[in-house]
């Protein structure tokens, strides 16, 4: 008996290997595995064209460098400060949300309209953005121009605009995203709370305050960490618009790693910026998991 | 209230409201579509022409599909890719997935920890290794090792684990002692089950691997295996100030992404909001 129950834990065992073993696979291949030559890669000397043998052990010597890297300063500087964003969007798709869920007509078609630019493709999307900021004729700044704005600002070509206007884009983007997220979270708050308030003669704010933000609140911290790790990974739409420029007014930490590493040709130092974003966002995760229970309402 | 025949006005009011802005978050989309109807010269005149004075789309998409730069080799390349991605990557996840939640075993509960784990890591931290890897066994520059990086996804795997949970373990152990094998159990009492779940998944693949950017940049050099995205900037690089080609490039890249979108619309949304998933 025993030994028969042995032999069927056996099998559950054997089936269960080979269920999760295509992804095992993949996944230590395609991602494990490289995420330990790229800690490894951090700490040497090596540039593509030369070949396995001009790699250069380096120890800390690439992170040193990075500390006095103005360019990669700057990018983390822009990266930082496109978090911004987070709180922008979280608001606006918040209040959205709120408004679709309850006080308007044709939801579907409002819900379809505002995912649109997130379900598009970034280069189509910023083919489009790039024309409508052109700076002297754009559609934009016509506008701008026809309502008495002398001087609109030149958008992406300007140093002083160009992240601000990525950032617009950026937001303009995730609203969509977030605002599916927070009427999910929305019909989930029990509608009895609501009876129960209005019977107390509770007006609209107070309802907002003491119901629907707290009870948003495990919602809005969700959309507040994955809007954290998706503002490092922000590549495409720099890519696409403005390559990091002008003079590195949009250049961001992921941008800057893809420019070491694949124009540059830079593999160590490449290595290394790529491991202090991988810290970024092992950081990020490992404060989510302890504020996790401190900050929200189940 | 104050109602008259069940239309609220208020309710009514702010409906008008929310249209006024959804038509912000549209009219990049209409200006777009716009554009790639129009003559070029007509592309920036002012006052904005919303409705084109002369028509040119014949012209325009017939340049942009089968002139220098073929819009339907890349579109192609496209469907081909993003097909294969998506059959092979719902495979691969609900494999894993009726593994992760159904099959009981030792070591199930760390290695679900290490694959989740994974999820966290940005994938441009792993590009570099990723590069050499693929140099050095020969997946570079081909479609099939653009496949095989978008087959592996952690979060397919999350979601649809979250569906095969919900399935009885009764079903399962029934299914046992009449003799099924856990293959036969996937096959013909799993997959059937979380078959919507599957969907969902399915849908969301495509979006995400017909819009990739970064892998296709990174993977492939040739031309001739471009898939929309790199083409697209690369068509819009050379075509320089024909801004109405570009438009009309921009609407043939993203008008297959709208169709399945409406149609799968609301099962996208639901998916979206069930997994909380961020592409």
């Amino acid at each position: 008996m025993a030994r028969k129950r042995h032999s069927l834990q056996r099998g559950e065992t054997l089936a269960g290997f080979l269920f999760v073993s295509p992804m095992l696979i993949g996944v230590s291949v395609l991602v494990l595995l490289p995420i330990i030559a790229t800690i490894i890669l951090g700490f040497a000397d090596w540039n593509f064209v030369q070949g396995w043998d001009g790699m250069k052990w380096v120890g800390i010597e690439n992170f040193k460098k990075l500390l006095n890297d103005p360019l990669f300063i700057k990018s983390v500087r822009n990266t930082l400060l496109f978090l911004l964003t987070v709180p922008i969007y979280m608001i606006i798709s918040m209040l959205l949300a709120i408004l679709i869920d309850k006080h308007v007509y044709f939801k579907s078609y409002f819900k379809v309209a505002y995912f649109m630019p997130y379900i598009s493709m970034v280069v189509a999307v910023g083919v489009v953005w790039q024309v409508l900021f052109q700076p002297s004729y754009g559609p934009i700044n016509e506008i701008l121009k026809s309502i008495g704005i002398a001087n609109p600002p030149k958008w992406i070509a300007d140093p002083n605009f160009a992240l601000i206007s990525i950032m617009m884009i950026s937001i303009w983007i995730s609203i969509g995203f977030n605002l599916i997220i927070y009427i999910a979270g929305l019909q989930s708050i029990p509608k009895d709370l609501y009876e129960a308030a209005e019977i107390d003669g509770a007006s609209g704010w107070t309802k907002f305050t003491r119901i629907t933000f707290p009870l948003l609140s495990p919602t809005s911290f969700f959309l507040m960490v994955t809007g954290i790790i998706s503002t490092f990974k922000v590549f495409d739409l720099i890519a696409v618009m403005t390559q990091g420029g002008p003079i590195g007014s949009t250049t961001m930490m992921v941008w800057y790693l893809y420019d070491t590493a694949f124009v540059n040709l830079k593999i160590g130092y490449a290595s290394s910026i790529a491991s202090v974003l991988f810290g970024f966002v092992m950081l990020i995760t490992l404060f989510q998991w302890l504020a996790q229970k401190k900050w929200v309402n189940y | 209230m104050d109602t008259i025949s069940g239309i609220s006005w208020r309710k009514a009011v702010i409906t008008g409201f929310m249209f006024v802005i959804s038509i912000l978050f549209l009219l990049p989309f209409i200006w777009m579509l716009m554009t790639s109807f129009k003559m070029e010269t007509d592309v920036f005149t002012y006052p904005i022409q919303w409705i084109p004075q002369t028509w040119n789309t014949v012209a325009n998409y017939k340049e942009v599909w089968f002139g220098d730069y073929p819009f339907y080799l890349y579109y192609w390349n496209s469907i081909k890719v993003s097909i294969i991605t998506t059959m092979t990557s719902c495979l691969v996840s609900s494999l894993a997935a009726y593994g992760f939640s159904k099959v009981k075993f030792a070591a199930s509960q760390w290695l679900f920890m290490i694959v989740l784990i994974t999820y966290m890591i940005p994938s441009q931290a792993i590009l570099v290794p990723q590069f050499i890897l693929y140099r050095n066994i020969g997946l570079f520059d081909s479609h099939f090792g653009l496949i095989v990086i978008g087959s592996f996804s952690v979060l397919g795997t999350f979601m649809l684990r979250q569906f095969f949970m919900g399935i009885h373990q009764e079903f399962i152990e029934s299914a046992k002692i009449d003799g099924a094998g856990h293959f036969r159990i996937f096959y013909s009492i799993g997959l059937p089950l979380v078959k919507p779940a599957v969907a969902t998944y399915a849908i969301l693949r495509f979006i995400w691997t017909w819009n990739d950017y970064q892998n296709p940049l990174i993977f492939l050099r040739s031309d001739h295996l471009y898939t929309l995205p790199l083409a697209l900037q690369k068509f819009t690089s050379m075509s320089g100030e024909f801004y109405s080609l570009i438009m009309a490039g921009a609407v043939s890249a993203i008008l297959p992404l709208v169709i399945v979108f409406v149609i799968g619309q609301k099962s996208v949304i639901e998916g979206i909001a069930l997994g909380g998933v961020k592409g």
